[in-house]
């Protein structure tokens, strides 16, 4: 069994198109939360999201614009940026896996109104290969050159903690000596967040985890790519450790396939900490999916506190999405980067707009402002709808 | 230069990243440098240009049976062949 460090990490995301300014922006508690702006926002009752403002395609391509659906090119951004970080060497023997939820869902959402709305009788001939859920993980591959396992997993907002915990376990049980991993996800059109409406979780003017007046989530869109790596090897190339990944967890409620269980999560944080042979005390900060619905936080905070027990008192549980947004399948990415803050440089991001605490959410959740605190050891969760909850426990480096 | 003529080198061309006069009307797709990837994007223009449906498979046992692309000037004389059928 081999020890696991990250040694890169990049992202695209509504607060910075990369991982400095995301850190600068945590730690300063800006939000990326804004009106959407996009074909046919206008139709839409939730008018509000954490959407990468101004992107530009131009920096790609026509072939690969042709080729490359907005969560691919988030994905090969943020990959970029991480394979730089993680320096010469880093593509050997690597694989890749990128979660998404929806993958191309704006593809395919312009091919049907093609042929649905506008009474076209074809589609662009790059259509396929431009939605297919895999066309992240296959592009970053592709542009680096990795030639280890490659492939896309999907479990709604875990898709990012099970791909990252997947690579994790394999380049700890040898199988590649590094793996790229993270979440993409671009959700953010008409019809992505149309469907989002139709479920009644979506807040129209906020998103407030763990508040009294929380009324829903807010959506985001981006991506976050990490390279997990054997410490040895990375050590022998000289490369920087990040933080270490030291352990997972995946549970499934196997109960209702929308509203979570708190046994489930808890058995998932459980796991993660099992693997990790880590001690509820050694935690220091839990970056909660806390998404701001109101069985969301109240259900998350009651699992916290079964695992945790009395040392849930000395846990900081933030929530980040009220800045980035809720990135569905590339959450748990973004929030890894949260956690890094955290324990690489010591900045605790806060959970924004927690002005009214919840009496069922009473932990630390850090509320406004980042902290100053020296973090050994912190969790990242994430719980799906369908019941799946993925469960990251880290350590510094 | 015709209009048909023009349009259809003129997409060939923007596939090819090349200027429209480097497109001669003996070049083929290969000594153009389209792959198959950027043959379909073209036929997918000159569809959507022409109004026409372009019976190109590059699954077929013989390369353009259906449609020749064996080169530019046959490219554009079946482009005129399949607009002159719509009766247009």
């Amino acid at each position: 069994m081999k020890r696991v460090v990250l040694t890169g990490a990049g992202t695209v995301n509504a607060l910075a198109t990369d991982v400095p300014g995301t850190l600068a922006a945590l730690a300063a508690g800006r939000s990326g939360i804004g009106p959407l702006d996009f074909r046919d926002v206008g139709r839409l009752s939730v008018r509000i999201g954490a959407q990468v403002w101004g992107w530009d395609e131009s920096r790609f391509s026509a072939r690969e614009v042709a080729l490359y659906d907005r969560f691919t090119q988030f994905a090969v951004t943020a990959a970029a940026e991480a394979m730089a970080m993680a320096g010469p060497g880093a593509e050997a023997g690597a694989g890749v896996i990128v979660g998404s939820a929806a993958g191309g869902i704006a593809t395919w959402e312009d091919s049907y109104r093609a042929v649905y709305a506008e009474g076209k009788s074809r589609v662009p001939p790059l259509t396929v290969p431009r939605l297919m859920l895999n066309a992240a993980a296959s592009h970053v591959a592709i542009r680096h050159g990795l030639h280890g396992p490659a492939f896309a997993v999907s479990s709604a907002c875990a898709s990012a903690n099970h791909a990252i915990g997947l690579a994790f376990r394999m380049v700890r049980d040898g199988v590649a000596p590094a793996m790229l991993a993270g979440g993409a996800e671009a959700m953010l059109c008409f019809g992505g967040v149309k469907a989002w409406e139709g479920l009644r979780v979506l807040s129209p003017d906020g998103c407030r985890p763990f508040d009294l007046r929380r009324n829903g989530m807010v959506m985001g869109e981006g991506a976050a790519i990490f390279l997990l790596e054997d410490a040895e090897r990375a050590r022998a190339r000289g490369a920087v450790a990040l933080a270490e990944v030291a352990g997972f967890g995946m549970t499934a409620d196997a109960g209702d396939i929308v509203v979570p269980s708190a046994e489930g999560a808890a058995a998932a944080m459980r796991e993660a900490l099992a693997e990790a042979g880590m001690a509820p005390g050694e935690v220091g900060y839990v970056n909660a999916h806390g998404t701001g619905t109101q069985v969301n936080d109240r259900t998350e905070v009651a699992a916290i506190r079964a695992v945790f027990g009395p040392a849930a008192a000395g846990l900081m549980v933030g929530s980040t999405k009220a800045a980035h947004g809720h990135a569905i399948g590339a959450t748990g990415a973004l929030e890894l980067l949260a956690c890094l803050s955290a324990l690489r440089d010591g900045i605790v991001p806060p959970t924004l707009n927690l002005t009214t605490p919840d009496p069922d959410c009473d932990l630390d959740h850090v509320p406004l402002t980042a902290r100053r605190a020296r973090v050994g050891a912190a969790l990242s969760n994430s719980f799906a709808f369908g019941g799946l909850n993925a469960v990251l426990a880290l350590r510094a480096a | 230069m015709d209009a048909v003529r023009e349009q259809v080198i003129a997409i060939l061309a923007r596939q090819a990243l090349l200027s429209p006069e480097d497109v001669k009307p003996d070049d083929s797709p290969d000594t153009l440098g389209l792959d198959s990837l950027g043959l379909v994007e073209a036929i997918f223009a000159i569809e959507e240009t022409f109004g026409v449906t372009v019976p190109f498979s590059p699954n077929e046992p013989v390369a353009g049976q259906g449609f020749d692309v064996s080169s530019v000037d046959r490219i554009i004389a079946e482009v005129e062949r399949l607009i002159a059928a719509t009766g247009r």
